[in-house]
């Protein structure tokens, strides 16, 4: 068996010492898996991707472990921390406007994280010539389907579509094993977005490029991921195949989820939007027991006083719901 | 057939972007039903937002009348402070469109103050935030959105606009930017308003979910035109118009429909071509049919109107006529 790209254990982040964001999430990304990672705001799922890179603010307090292929970040020294940002894993933000730097060329802001990396991208002695850069950038901008001649646009003269392109170009410009993107698709129009989403499930199946998908859409995450996570306030509370986790939900907070995305032609969501009464608690005021239980329709009253862990529903399928497996009945679906 | 609540004939508005002309909304008609949803779907710059600002005022409109409840409007003329009354618009980011300053209270009487509403202010403030779903009003009345969430702060928009009695609600993306959980809460308050009060809605969105959770019908917008328009089961499900077929293949709620991934950007709306506008991005035109039916230079050449396909349900396309 080979070893995880990427792997979560009993993650914690807590910020301001107050505000618990993740609170012991597990998690393992096999070499070339595409795995959703699915949540409302304040779900804490952007906070684990800053936290796999180490790029959250000095505030937030990190326990746990993330290992990058076996390696563990957190006692990583700054040298190799560099080394493995950008070549081992590599983030697609969300908010392609906000992440390029307004000022400088889209081509030699691609061009700069080549140049960052030369022991893996240059020739045996390491070293990379500006000829070598350029036509690495020139690949990258076919490579995601954007005119070379763009490499010396500024980010304000592109369209969000193709500022979302660059940002792919970007990540992918050290060749890195694993991608994390963030919400890549919010800001885009459904043709674009569905321009993007094919560009990275492309990559992935050429490449054999393992990639964790963000994003607060479920119906997205169905049609792009093999695994979907789902988190409610700081947890994974489902994880599983994701046309199960979508279609045959075993917790009652992600069944609601995919009811909140009808499928068009299915008679039964016509007419009839389906919510969830209440809100997402803020992670600095958690309700005891099952975070969920105050939103839930079929809590019992030991949910007030009890969270349980991930349970297993199905092999390879685990649900954090006293509904599921152990004795209580199976009334969710 | 009633009288339509609200009705646009011949819209065009346009504007000056860099010295050229941008034809945003480039001749729309509609009649939309007291007590009915109608949802107003394309991509960016089809014209959909500038359509339903022109409605009450916030673009000018270049040509063309609209009327709601009897009240009409022109570019040069009309009663535009009395339609803004009868047309209420319900803006996309609730966090925005809130002034943080200012209490639920604050913000929900302003537009009762303007309009110089009979009754007592409070009274009417407390009724719109409880048909709204801000039940007990006292709660929230005091309270700064802040304090707020982001669905709460949507229902306080949608106080905000009923409270002055409107016939027409106008939606700009009205649940883009809240979390799923909270979106059914208010597209089921949003039809609740339309079944229980009469109130009828349009809601601008690029969400095909959204239209078949609560819209009678749907118009498809492009570049500035309306080119489908029918009952949403209709249109959603045997969409006449290449360009609503697309849509439709790319959204991940339709199952089982292989993907036209149209390529290319969102078109612009400075740069209308001739013909069907559609026709340089047109599946048809791309694959050779077009051709094969003998159509290709009416495509290329001749602009086109909507026609009807099936009864009220109309699309504007040279193919299959």
């Amino acid at each position: 068996m080979t070893a995880p790209v990427l792997e979560l254990r009993d993650l914690h982040v807590t910020y301001g010492g107050t505000v618990p964001a993740v609170r012991g999430v597990n998690l393992a990304i096999g070499p070339g898996e595409t795995v959703g990672l699915a949540g409302e705001s304040g779900c804490g799922k952007s906070t684990i991707a800053a936290a796999v890179l180490r790029l959250l603010p000095r505030s937030a307090q990190v326990t746990g472990e993330v290992l990058l292929a076996g390696e563990d970040v957190y006692a990583m020294k700054p040298g190799r921390l560099r080394a493995v940002r950008w070549t081992s894993a590599a983030i697609v933000f969300q908010g392609a406007l906000h992440s390029l730097n307004p000022v400088r060329r889209v081509g030699d802001q691609v061009a700069e994280a080549i140049e960052l990396h030369p022991d893996r991208l240059g020739n045996q002695q390491g070293k990379l010539t500006p000829r070598d850069v350029r036509r690495r950038v020139a690949g990258l901008f076919e490579a995601v389907g954007l005119p070379a001649a763009r490499v010396r646009a500024y980010p304000h003269q592109l369209s969000g579509g193709q500022r979302q392109r660059v940002l792919i170009a970007l990540a992918l410009a050290c060749d890195p094993v694993l991608l994390i993107a963030d919400e890549p698709t919010t800001a885009l129009d459904v043709m674009v977005q569905a321009q993007v989403l094919e560009l990275l499930a492309e990559f992935q199946r050429e490449r054999g490029l393992a990639l964790l998908f963000i994003t607060h859409d479920l119906s997205v995450l169905t049609t792009t991921c093999e695994r979907l996570a789902v988190m409610y306030a700081g947890r994974i509370v489902e994880d599983g195949p994701g046309h199960d986790v979508f279609g045959a939900a075993g917790h009652p907070y992600s069944a609601a989820l995919a009811r909140a995305f009808p499928t068009i032609g299915d008679r039964s969501s016509r007419m009839a939007p389906a919510g969830l009464p209440g809100d997402p608690p803020h992670p600095g005021d958690l309700p005891p027991g099952c975070p969920f239980h105050p939103r839930c329709a079929v809590s019992v009253d030991a949910c007030t006083t009890l969270d349980v862990g991930l349970r297993q529903a199905a092999p390879g399928h685990t649900v954090a719901c006293v509904h599921v497996g152990g004795a209580a009945e199976s009334g969710v679906s | 057939m009633t009288e339509p609540v609200l009705s646009v004939r011949g819209v065009h508005v346009r504007y000056r972007a860099g010295g050229r002309e941008v034809r945003a909304v480039d001749g729309v008609d509609l009649d939309v039903q007291p007590g009915e949803v109608l949802a107003l779907v394309g991509e960016s710059g089809c014209g959909k937002t500038s359509l339903i600002r022109s409605v009450i005022g916030l673009e000018p409109l270049a040509e063309g009348t609209v009327t709601c409840s009897g009240v009409t409007v022109t570019r040069s003329a009309g009663r535009l402070k009395q339609l803004r009354r009868l047309a209420q618009m319900i803006f996309q980011d609730p966090t925005g469109a809130l002034n943080p300053r200012h209490t639920v209270f604050r913000a929900v009487a302003e537009g009762v103050k303007i309009h110089k509403l009979p009754g007592d202010v409070r009274d009417i403030v407390a009724e719109a935030l409880s048909r709204a779903g801000l039940r007990p009003p006292e709660r929230f009345i005091e309270r700064y959105p802040h304090e707020l969430s982001g669905g709460q702060r949507q229902r306080v928009l949608i106080a905000g606009a009923i409270a002055l009695g409107p016939r027409v609600l106008l939606a700009d993306e009205p649940v883009a930017s809240l979390d799923a959980s909270i979106r059914g809460e208010i597209l089921a308050l949003m039809r609740g308003l339309v079944d229980d009060e009469g109130i009828a809605i349009v809601a601008v969105t690029h969400d095909l979910g959204l239209a078949w959770n609560i819209a009678d019908r749907i118009a498809v917008m492009y570049l500035g035109r309306v080119v489908e328009i029918g009952p949403t089961e209709e249109v959603l499900t045997n969409p006449q118009h290449p360009y609503t077929r697309a849509l439709l293949s790319v959204v991940p709620e339709v199952e089982h429909m292989e993907q036209t991934i149209l390529t290319g950007e969102p078109p612009d709306p400075a740069r209308i071509p001739t013909g069907c506008r559609f026709h340089p991005r047109c599946p048809v035109v791309a694959s050779g049919e077009a051709e094969r039916l003998g159509i290709l230079a009416q495509c290329t050449g001749d602009d086109v109107a909507l026609t009807e396909r099936a009864p009220a349900h109309s699309a504007a396309c040279h193919a299959s006529g």
